[in-house]
């Protein structure tokens, strides 16, 4: 029988990650990672800002270098999608045809960039979540001013309204939310970075979106480009580009086997498993956070990595467990097994050191740059019934929220402020504090320095 | 070991000196990070590649 591998569906920070954390781990069987996108894996939060500004180029996003991808001895199949799971059997199936019974698999499939139907067919009309995707947009934001309409005032919308609006295009952002990133940083502090957007020359409007109108004058057998955006009260904006940052589906429609809980993400328990075997990490993963005590799936940066290496610590740590269960069970076994002398003996060597799936609790943190402003946060943000916004210097868009959720401060979230001063904020919300208690220390925390 | 960092990639996060604060500090103005110590000792090297591997802006290289 030959040795059945744990796969890594997914090959962008998670996955990576993930692979180099099963090394770590101590898995020294074949090692496959599955990736649909044609590149190395390389970093996604640039994309919207140094690449699209064209201050990085893309050999700059690479996570990894070829020399140390090779030491990890992975099976890499790039340009490779996966198409189907059996559970049970932990069995994918990928577009090639190809089934790999694996020993455990780590899904990471991410999320896609949700489009709207209105917009298909329309030349000028893009998404921005791959590196493809930013390269193209970029390509476009070069030589000339253009009229960019951003659709979505979300974090993603407003880093790359930012970026077009520093390059000197005309831009716009339009959101159904009157407040930018609302859902993400609270009512004052997304006010803060409308008025940082408004003086820049950025044009905030709230709206929705009715339909895409092609330019009057396409070029013969070219498809039609994008000319402007009708909204939902009538007016129209004229565009020469529009970019849809409207969020993202998890990659999950690909995973049909109903022992898998797909509602939202992939589901998961406390150790990121979703089925024996079966684990998942990053954007597409959904798990139950020990502390928070309640289903949670971040698509933030940090997360894939700290998520990646819990899921394959303990993918590597059920699987030992399963190996040892196998060795210990004489019915199981198909040979003679290592140590034949006495049972006392048996297992309990390895069973010293045998590694012991762990709940993954992480304080969740997440970034993102506009213009200089520097946004931090840490916790939970999105989800909040209570936020606390204390401005600190209006001027320079200085400001601290903290999040609350049923009396307890869940998160906290600092725009502007000197990053060691925010790491100090953390401990307010690394774990749920009764309100008071974490904005007193915030309060300290922000007065210290 | 052998660290090196490309300190213009990083984010500011600070999670390598969250997991090595004897090996990784940032500077005040900016979280920008600073490599204390290039060629730490062992006992410091699990901690060090945590960092590399937590660190979400891949700064972080670790030679062995």
């Amino acid at each position: 029988m030959t040795a059945r591998p744990i796969a890594v569906v997914g090959a962008s920070a998670a996955g990576i990650t993930a692979a180099e954390a099963l090394r770590r781990a101590g898995w020294d069987g074949p090692l496959t990672l599955i990736g649909d996108e044609p590149h190395l894996p390389y970093d996604r939060p640039p994309l919207s800002k140094q690449l699209l500004h064209g201050a990085w180029e893309p050999e700059r996003l690479l996570l990894r270098s070829k020399e140390q991808i090779d030491p990890l001895s992975l099976d890499l199949r790039l340009g490779t999608r996966a198409t189907g799971l059996d559970v049970a059997t932990r069995t994918l199936t990928l577009d090639d045809g190809e089934r790999l019974t694996c020993a455990g698999v780590i899904i990471a499939t991410g999320v896609a960039a949700r489009t709207l139907p209105a917009a298909d067919g329309l030349a000028g009309v893009f998404t921005l979540r791959t590196l493809d995707d930013a390269l193209a947009l970029r390509d476009r934001l070069s030589g000339g001013v253009r009229r960019l309409v951003v659709v979505g005032n979300g974090v993603l919308g407003c880093e790359a309204a930012a970026v077009a609006r520093e390059l000197g295009h005309e831009v716009t952002l339009i959101g159904r939310q009157p407040v930018p990133m609302v859902a993400a940083v609270g009512a004052g502090i997304g006010e803060l970075l409308a008025e940082e957007h408004a003086a820049r020359g950025v044009r905030l409007l709230t709206g929705e979106v009715a339909e895409f109108e092609a330019a009057s004058d396409p070029a013969p057998g070219a498809p039609a480009q994008v000319g402007g955006v009708r909204l939902a009260d009538g007016s129209r904006l004229p565009a020469d580009l529009v970019l849809l940052a409207i969020g993202s589906e998890p990659a999950v429609s690909w995973l049909t086997d109903p022992a898998l809980d797909t509602t939202d993400g992939l589901g998961c328990d406390a150790y990121c498993a979703a089925a024996p075997g079966i684990y998942a990490a990053g954007d597409v993963a959904r798990w139950e956070h020990p502390l928070h005590g309640r289903p949670l799936r971040f698509e933030h940066r940090m997360n894939a990595t700290e998520q990646a290496m819990a899921a394959a610590r303990n993918l590597v740590a059920e699987l030992t467990a399963e190996r040892a269960a196998e060795a210990d069970d004489p019915a199981e076994g198909d040979g003679p097994s290592a140590g034949d002398g006495p049972g006392e003996a048996d297992g309990t060597a390895a069973g010293a050191k045998r590694p012991e799936r762990r709940p993954f609790a992480p304080v969740p943190y997440f970034w993102s740059d506009q213009y200089g402003l520097k946004l931090q946060a840490y916790g939970l943000t999105a989800g909040a019934d209570q936020v606390e916004t204390t401005v600190l210097d209006h001027d320079a868009r200085r400001a601290v929220a903290l999040f609350g959720r049923d009396g307890r401060a869940v998160g906290v979230l600092a725009c502007a402020l000197p990053p060691r001063q925010i790491r100090a904020l953390r401990a307010a919300v690394a774990t749920p504090l009764p309100w008071e208690e974490a904005r007193d220390r915030v309060r300290e925390g922000t007065t210290a320095g | 070991m052998k660290i090196t960092i490309d300190a213009e990639k990083c984010c500011a996060a600070g999670q390598c000196v969250l997991v090595a604060p004897e090996v990784f500090d940032q500077r005040d103005e900016d979280g920008v990070v600073v490599l204390l110590d290039a060629e730490p000792p062992a006992e410091q090297h699990d901690a060090v590649r945590e960092a590399a591997a937590i660190c979400p802006a891949a700064v972080i290289e670790v030679q062995e």
